[in-house]
């Protein structure tokens, strides 16, 4: 007999994604299925709109990440324009950029992976959120995450406007200037950021490494995945969010591929099956062979651990030194480990922290020169960045009127899509033996796919702390047998 | 006394509603402490079921962000409002559709057509396309189905208050909040947002000419706009006549025109209607040719009018 269980996180509610995993007649898992059930279509109604306006619009996409989307469309048109950004232009989308990726991989670290490593992955549902941690760890640390968020976030919406939906940025530069009597507030919060960043990582060692069980979980071979990796590095191979070459490795940590993203149509595939709305991005000239991390595979991951993956280094010391001592604990490059994302993830916080503080510092940060007016129309424009989620590509085409005319769109949840499914299943294969499942289990599947933070807003964001969860067991007439579900 | 229950619930939205509840930092954790949070799945657990399990009115506030494209956003929608004493409309998507209501000018079918088959990118040798039922290696998956249109929130349950924005700036969810806690409410139907147009607090306002002549339209990547004079006397479209104020100024600070997220002002059922009659006052015209000439120039007219608020303008495409 077929049964079926359904872990719907937020899909009755809102419909953005469930899990699906299928027993075999002895319980155990055969298969298991991550599915996207949302789409918005973006790519279409942004033609004939201006195409300058796209920045403004792009970020709605996802109001948790909207500063990449916003800064890869700012990119694509300076492609499309033909233009470089002043060097000062470029300093402050740095800022704004850096700023984000601090703020943005800290809240979830403690948001949402925070409970279940700092509360225990089998903790009661009820207490495993961020009003849980924030008991546990005390108010004052609770306090301060709250402080370098918002710290971050002034500094975006000085650049920016609003920091759940950007409006800055043109081509060729930004519309605002920074000034010298601002500097000075930036500089304590780069300095706040990468005080409060080397305590979270500190945390981080104290909470996870340091207790044997969940070092265990990290390194359990249910949270690991064969995969090619991929992400921008720059000139020396450094990790970089901004910009830079497209770097593929393959599952043994050899160089698969170097290449400028304007190529990325030949690089990069997305199969289509019935069953989600989401594309599954894969390596287009291994050619897909199907949902697997067997010999042969084509999928690769994007994101914190995957740019890590990527790189030979990284681009600050202090997170410089953290990748040589993770790589160390991990047994080496590339890590396949799942949950090795969040450790990468705080590594890359320090560095965008460390990256704010030089660029807060540099004297041309306050030069008014913040816009190159030498723009000629060309007809595509192609942006990348590396989202805290992983690589973003923006392909625009436009008219001689700069009308837009062709929209093409690649998110970092779509190229970590096939991962997901796989990861999802690897979890469920260990950790559900039968239709009577405990719920603490239930949470280490989900724990497979929180470590990707998946950003279901640009394929609709799921950020819960505590992943709201039901779980149908139906026989294989589909008729339900019982419910599982948290308090 | 029991605390007061309130939810706070996405529907078809981006997230930047709920990071908007966030980024009232501090005070957040007070809110937590005054009130019984039955719903927020952004950052709680899921209590979908104590929900259908409470009493109808049991609810003393739901917050509800993001717009309906499909059946389950409008199922729990339905049910918030049957459980809940006040609704608040939260975020330009619940209030007016939002910008991904731009999608009405388009066909879900040609969406479909581009995502699944004429992508650049897209390898479908099996022609694939999502499907509500699949039977995959003798097992069923299922997807929800999608409406052919974006909705408002008000297209599918009655709305007691508003409160515009992308996202609604922190000072005002607090109002709003307080408003509720210290019972202090405006009549229901209210915006809980200043009622004038954005124009009467602009601090650009000041170097506005006696009478806007306006002879060319100018996009904003063309010209290095001044940071201090209103960017409709430097030619360059800005939604401040017809749009409600209370955003805090925070585009303009930044030295970009309003595209119009808090909607229309107060009185006004179509912001767009409303700022073609502000601009027709302000083109620096002679002749029928020199209105034709002028708004030539503006590029993607419905774009501009209607960035925020196509599913509820005059313009809207009601599902069939």
């Amino acid at each position: 007999m077929t049964e079926k269980i359904t872990i719907n996180p937020i899909t009755r509610l809102e419909g953005h994604g469930k899990i699906e995993i299928f027993l075999d007649d002895k319980g155990n898992v055969d298969d298991a299925y991550w599915q996207v059930v949302e789409l918005r279509g973006f790519e279409r109604f942004c033609l004939g709109r201006p195409v300058e306006e796209l920045p403004r619009i792009m970020p709605n996409i996802c109001g948790v990440c909207p500063t990449p989307h916003n800064m890869a469309s700012v990119k694509a048109l300076d492609d499309l324009f033909g233009v470089e950004p002043t060097p000062t232009a470029k300093l402050i989308r740095n800022l704004h950029y850096n700023a984000f990726m601090v703020e943005d991989h800290l809240l979830h670290f403690f948001i949402l992976a925070g409970p279940d490593f700092v509360l225990g992955p089998s903790a009661d549902p009820a207490e495993r959120n961020i009003l849980g941690v924030v008991n546990k760890v005390g108010l004052e640390i609770g306090g301060k995450v709250i402080e370098v968020r918002k710290r971050c976030r002034e500094i975006i919406k000085y650049i920016a406007s609003k920091p759940p939906h950007p409006e800055g940025g043109l081509p060729g530069g930004v519309p605002r200037g920074i000034t010298e009597e601002d500097r000075k507030w930036m500089i304590d919060t780069a300095d706040f950021s990468v005080e409060f960043t080397k305590f979270a990582l500190e945390l981080f060692k104290q909470i996870v490494l340091d207790n044997k069980t969940y070092l265990n979980l990290v390194l359990n071979d249910a949270y690991k995945l064969n995969s090619y990796y991929m992400g921008l590095v720059d000139e020396n191979n450094r990790v970089n969010f901004y910009e830079g070459k497209l770097r593929v490795v393959d599952p043994k940590g050899a160089e698969y591929a170097l290449f400028d993203y304007h190529d990325y149509t030949n690089h990069i595939g997305e199969w289509v099956e019935p069953w989600t709305y989401i594309r599954l991005t894969h390596l287009k000239r291994v050619g897909w062979n199907g949902l697997n991390d067997d010999k042969g595979t084509s999928i690769y991951r994007v994101g914190p651990l995957a740019r890590l993956n990527v790189a030979e280094s990284m681009y600050t010391p202090l997170a410089q030194k953290e990748y040589e001592a993770m790589f160390d604990i991990l047994g080496g490059k590339p890590s396949h480990h799942t949950l090795a994302y969040h450790w990468a993830r705080l590594i890359e916080a320090l560095q965008a922290a460390e990256h704010m503080q030089r660029i807060v510092n540099d004297p041309l940060l306050t030069s008014k020169d913040i816009r190159n007016m030498n723009l000629k129309l060309g007809k595509v424009g192609i942006g990348c960045v590396e989202a805290a989620r992983g690589t973003l590509i923006h392909h625009y085409e436009a008219d001689d009127e700069g009308k837009t005319t062709k929209v093409n769109l690649i998110v970092a949840t779509q190229h970590n899509a096939a991962p997901i499914c796989l990861s999802v299943k690897k979890a469920a294969m260990e950790f559900v033996k039968g239709a009577k499942v405990k719920e603490g289990l239930l949470n280490m599947v989900e724990m497979a796919f929180r470590a990707y933070d998946p950003c279901l807003g640009c394929a609709t964001h799921a950020l819960p702390g505590s992943m709201p969860l039901e779980v149908n067991i139906r026989d294989k007439n589909g008729s339900l047998i019982r419910t599982v579900r948290r308090p | 006394m029991a605390k007061p229950k309130v939810a706070i619930c996405w529907l078809g939205a981006c997230g930047g509603c709920d990071e908007a509840v966030v980024d009232i930092n501090e005070v957040i954790l007070s809110v937590a402490g005054a009130v019984d949070l039955v719903l927020w799945p952004v950052a709680l657990d899921y209590k979908y079921d104590s929900i259908r399990a409470m009493k109808d009115g049991e609810i003393a506030l739901s917050v509800v962000n993001g717009n309906v494209r499909n059946s389950e956003q409008e199922e729990i929608a339905k049910l918030l409002r049957e459980k809940s004493q006040i609704i608040l409309a939260f975020g330009a998507c619940a209030c007016f559709g939002g910008t991904p209501g731009l999608a009405n000018l388009t066909s879900k079918e040609d969406i479909f057509n581009w995502v699944y088959k004429d992508a650049p990118t897209v390898v479908n040798p099996k022609k694939n396309s999502p499907q509500i039922s699949t039977r995959v290696n003798g097992k069923e998956l299922t997807l929800p189905d999608f409406y052919d249109s974006v909705q408002a929130l008000n297209d599918v349950i009655s709305v007691d208050y508003y409160l515009p924005g992308c996202p609604p700036p922190p000072y005002l969810v607090m109002y709003a909040l307080s408003a509720v806690l210290e019972n202090k409410l405006p009549p229901k139907g209210s915006t809980l947002a200043p009622q004038r147009a954005l124009c009467d607090s602009c601090k650009r306002n000041k170097s506005k000419p006696e009478r806007l002549a306006v002879r060319q339209i100018k996009r904003i990547h063309e010209v290095e706009a001044a940071p201090d004079i209103c960017f409709l006397a430097q030619g360059i479209i800005c939604l401040g006549p017809a749009t409600r104020d209370g955003c805090g100024e925070s585009c303009l600070n930044i030295n970009v025109p309003c595209r119009g997220c808090f909607g229309p002002v107060e009185g006004v059922a179509d912001s767009g209607a409303k700022y073609i009659s502000a601009l027709a006052s302000i083109l620096d015209v002679q002749s029928d040719a020199d209105i034709t000439r002028i708004t030539d120039q503006i590029t993607d007219l419905a774009g501009y009018l209607y960035r925020f608020s196509l599913p509820s303008s005059i313009l809207k495409k009601r599902r069939g």
